[in-house]
C-alpha cells in the first residue's frame, strides 16, 4: 500500500507538467480535482481536452458550462471561459451565451441528474430548437455529490440511498430521449472507450447543431458500492464485457438494465443535418 | 416600426412598450423571456424590435431558463434583460441569486399583478416588493426602481441598465399592471439617454482577477471570448473566481455584495419630494399607488392640511436616512400600497418611533380611492 502511494506521488509531477497535452486546457492550480478514485469524470475531461486539441479550437473561443453535482465541477477545471451555474440550468445559460456571442464554441458538461432530472425540460427544448452546442452527459446512474440518491437514469431495481428497496421508477434512455427531441448527433460510450469518446466528442464539437454524447461512468462511491459492483476498475471491466457496439441502431433499443451481465448498446446513433436555431431564425428574419 | 435602436421623438405607447424601448435605447441586445400577463407587450415588442436592431430575442421554455439565458447572454457580452410578473418572478429567484453571486449585470422587469400564486393575472398589485429584496436565499444588496408612468418605464429602464452595469448586478424594474398597460405620451430624446459602459478589465489576462473590487467595491467584467478565461461560479469564491469554501471568503464575498449597494446609497437612492417644506403629515408611496396618493395630497392641501409626499423612485435600497429625517418633522406618515403591508415595514423601521406610521392597504385588483388616503392623513392630525 505504502509503495503504491509512493509511486503515485512520484508520477504526479509528470501528470501536471507543461508537457501533458491536457495542461493548456486546465487550471493547474485547481488540481488535484475533487473526484473519487475510480470515477470516470477525469477521463471524460481528458477526452474533451484531447478533442479540443485535435480540432485546434482556439482556447479563447471555448466556453464550458456546467450545472451542479460532481460533473458540475468540471467547468471549474477548464482554463477557458468557464461557467459553473445552478442545478439544471447549464443549458439555458449556455443558450444565452451562444446567442449573445455566436463565435463561441459552447460545451455543456454535466451529469445525469443535473441534465435530466431538474434540467430535463431545458434539454428537450434546446434539442428541439437545435441550438448549436455540444452537451456531454457523464451518466453515473445516481446523484453522487449528495450521497448516492436514485435519479432519472438509475436502472430499475438498483439500490440507492433513497431507493433502499430497489428503484421502482422507470429510467430515461438518454440516446433515445435526445434523438426524439431533435438532437442532430447522438452517441453513447462508456469510460473504457477512451478513444471512441474522444472521437465522438470531436464529431459532436464539429457538428453544427445540438449534439449529445453520453458517457456511462463508474461511480464506485455512490452507485457501485450500493449495488455490489466492486471498485471503479471492476465497473470498467463490467463495461468492457457488457458494451456492444451498434452504430446507427435504433436508440429506443438502448435501454440499460441493472443486471451486471446484460448487454449495453453503445455507438453513434444519430448523425443528421438540420439547420440550427440561428440559421433558421436568420433565414426567417431576412425573408421578411 | 424602426431600424433605429433609439426611437427619438414623441410617442403614444403603453408602459410595457416603453420599457422595451428604454431597454433598446440603453443598449439591450439580448432578451429571453416566457409569456406571462401583464408583461406580454414587453416580450412582443422585443420580438419585433430585436431583429431590427441586430439583437437576439428568444422565447424560452419557462422563467427558470429565461433568467439563466439572460445571465449567459450578459457573460456573452450583451446587455441583457427579461420581463415577467409575480409567478415568473418567483421562478426566477433561483438564478437571480446566481446573478447576484456572480455579479452579472442584467435587468429584470416585474410587471406586478394581484397575488399570491396565480392571483389576479390581469389586474394591478404591488405584492412582490419584499420579494424583490428578500426573494432569493442569502444576503445581497438590491437595486429596484418603481416607475409611475409609461415615460418612467422608459426612463427607469435606462437607469436600471446603467446601475446594473455600474454595480455589476441584476437590477429590478418593479412596475405593475396599471403602469404596464397605461397608455400615455412618451418622449424619447437620444441626447438625454446616457449609457454607463461595461466595466471591462483594465489589466492583462495574467493579472486579471474577475472579483477584485475597485474602491467602489465593484469588480470588472471580462466577457466570453475576450481572452481572459474567467471562471464564474455560484459557489462562494475568491477574487480569482475560484471556489473557496471558508468563512473568511464568505465574509469578504457576501459582505461586499451587501456593501456595494449599502455603501453607495448616496449614488443609488433616488426620491422625489412634494410639499415637504411645511408638511405636518406625510405620504410615503411608490409606483401606481403614488398616482392615487397625488390625488389625496391635492385634496388635503385644498382643505388646508399641510401634507407632503415622499415618493420612492428607488424602493431598494430603502432610503432609511431620508425617511428618518422627515419623520422628525411630521406628526405621522401614511403609506398606501397595493398590498397588505410591505414597504410600510421599512418606513416603520426607518422612522424609529419618531412619528406614527399608518398603512393604507389594498389587496390588489384595483386602486385606492384618494379619500381613503386623505382620511388616514386626517386621522393623524
Amino acid at each position: 500500500m505504502t509503495t503504491e502511494l509512493k509511486q503515485k506521488e512520484e508520477v504526479k509531477p509528470e501528470l501536471t507538467s507543461a508537457e501533458h497535452p491536457a495542461t493548456k486546457y486546465l487550471r493547474e492550480e485547481r488540481l488535484p480535482h475533487i473526484w473519487c478514485s475510480g470515477c470516470g469524470l477525469g477521463s471524460a475531461v481528458t477526452s474533451l481536452t484531447n478533442a479540443y486539441e485535435k480540432l485546434e479550437i482556439p482556447i479563447d473561443d471555448i466556453g464550458v458550462v456546467s450545472g451542479i453535482g460532481c460533473s458540475g465541477r468540471a467547468a471549474g477545471y477548464f482554463e477557458t471561459d468557464s461557467y459553473h451555474t445552478t442545478h439544471g440550468r447549464a443549458i439555458p445559460f449556455a443558450t444565452g451565451l451562444k446567442l449573445s456571442n455566436p463565435e463561441m464554441n459552447v460545451t455543456v458538461f454535466s451529469g445525469d441528474g443535473d441534465l435530466f432530472a431538474i434540467g430535463g425540460n431545458h434539454f428537450i427544448h434546446a434539442a428541439r430548437r437545435n441550438l448549436d452546442m455540444t452537451v456531454i452527459c457523464v451518466n453515473n446512474y445516481n446523484f453522487g455529490m449528495t450521497g448516492g440518491q436514485f435519479g432519472p437514469t438509475t436502472p430499475r431495481g438498483a439500490t440507492a440511498t433513497t431507493s433502499p428497496y430497489g428503484n421502482y421508477e422507470n429510467p430515461f434512455n438518454l440516446p433515445d430521449l435526445a434523438a426524439s427531441a431533435g438532437a442532430v448527433y447522438v452517441a453513447r460510450w462508456t469510460s473504457v472507450h477512451a478513444r471512441r469518446i474522444q472521437q465522438a466528442m470531436e464529431d459532436a464539437l464539429s457538428k453544427k447543431g445540438f449534439s449529445f454524447v453520453e458517457i456511462l461512468s463508474p461511480c464506485p462511491t455512490g452507485y457501485g458500492r450500493k449495488n455490489d459492483l466492486g471498485e471503479g476498475i471492476d465497473e470498467l471491466k463490467s463495461y468492457q464485457n457488457r458494451a456492444v457496439i451498434k452504430h446507427e441502431s435504433d436508440p429506443s433499443e438502448a435501454e440499460i438494465e441493472r443486471d451486471p451481465e446484460a448487454e449495453i448498446v453503445v455507438g453513434n446513433f444519430v448523425d443528421i443535418d438540420r439547420p440550427t436555431y440561428c440559421e433558421v431564425a436568420d433565414d426567417y428574419l431576412q425573408s421578411q | 416600426m424602426s431600424d433605429e435602436a433609439m426611437m427619438t421623438g414623441k410617442h403614444f405607447m403603453n408602459g410595457d412598450e416603453a420599457c422595451a424601448e428604454g431597454a433598446l435605447a440603453a443598449g439591450c441586445r439580448f432578451f429571453a423571456g416566457y409569456p406571462i400577463t401583464p408583461q406580454s407587450e414587453i416580450a412582443e415588442r422585443m420580438s419585433k424590435r430585436m431583429p431590427e436592431v441586430g439583437g437576439r430575442f428568444i422565447q424560452m421554455e419557462d422563467e427558470l431558463s429565461s433568467i439563466a439565458a439572460v445571465l449567459g447572454g450578459s457573460w456573452g457580452g450583451s446587455r441583457s434583460m427579461t420581463a415577467t410578473s409575480g409567478p415568473g418572478f418567483s421562478l426566477m429567484m433561483e438564478n437571480i441569486g446566481l446573478g447576484m453571486m456572480t455579479e452579472t449585470p442584467c435587468v429584470i422587469a416585474n410587471i406586478q399583478r394581484g397575488s399570491p400564486s396565480t392571483g389576479l393575472p390581469t389586474a394591478v398589485g404591488q405584492g412582490d416588493m419584499m420579494q424583490a429584496q428578500w426573494g432569493s436565499h442569502g444576503d445581497y444588496g438590491v437595486i429596484a426602481y418603481a416607475p409611475t408612468s409609461p415615460q418612467e418605464m422608459f426612463d427607469f429602464t435606462v437607469k436600471a441598465f446603467n446601475k446594473a452595469e455600474q454595480y455589476m448586478m441584476p437590477v429590478f424594474v418593479m412596475a405593475d399592471e396599471k403602469i404596464g398597460h397605461m397608455r400615455e405620451r412618451v418622449e424619447i430624446d437620444e441626447n438625454k439617454v446616457e449609457i454607463y459602459p461595461r466595466r471591462k478589465p483594465e489589466v492583462d489576462p495574467d493579472e486579471f482577477k474577475p472579483y477584485e473590487p475597485d474602491e467602489d467595491l465593484v469588480p470588472h467584467m471580462a466577457s466570453a471570448g475576450e481572452g481572459y478565461r474567467v471562471h464564474v461560479t455560484g459557489l462562494t469564491h475568491n477574487q480569482q473566481g475560484y471556489p473557496q469554501l471558508d468563512v473568511e471568503t464568505q465574509q469578504e464575498k457576501v459582505g461586499r455584495l451587501v456593501d456595494k449597494v449599502e455603501k453607495n446609497k448616496d449614488d443609488i437612492v433616488e426620491i422625489e419630494t412634494i410639499g415637504i417644506e411645511d408638511a405636518e403629515v406625510l405620504i410615503v408611496s411608490y409606483g401606481m399607488a403614488f398616482r392615487t396618493a397625488m390625488g389625496a395630497y391635492k385634496r388635503a392641501r385644498e382643505k388646508g392640511i399641510k401634507a407632503g409626499i415622499v415618493r420612492l423612485v428607488t424602493v431598494w435600497p430603502f432610503p432609511d436616512d431620508r425617511i428618518k429625517e422627515f419623520s422628525k418633522q411630521v406628526k405621522g406618515i401614511v403609506v398606501p400600497e397595493i398590498n397588505l403591508g410591505q414597504m410600510v415595514r421599512e418606513v416603520e423601521r426607518a422612522t424609529a418611533g419618531n412619528a406614527e406610521v399608518k398603512l393604507v392597504p389594498h389587496p390588489g385588483g384595483g386602486l385606492h380611492e384618494p379619500d381613503q388616503i386623505l382620511e388616514s392623513l386626517e386621522a393623524l392630525l
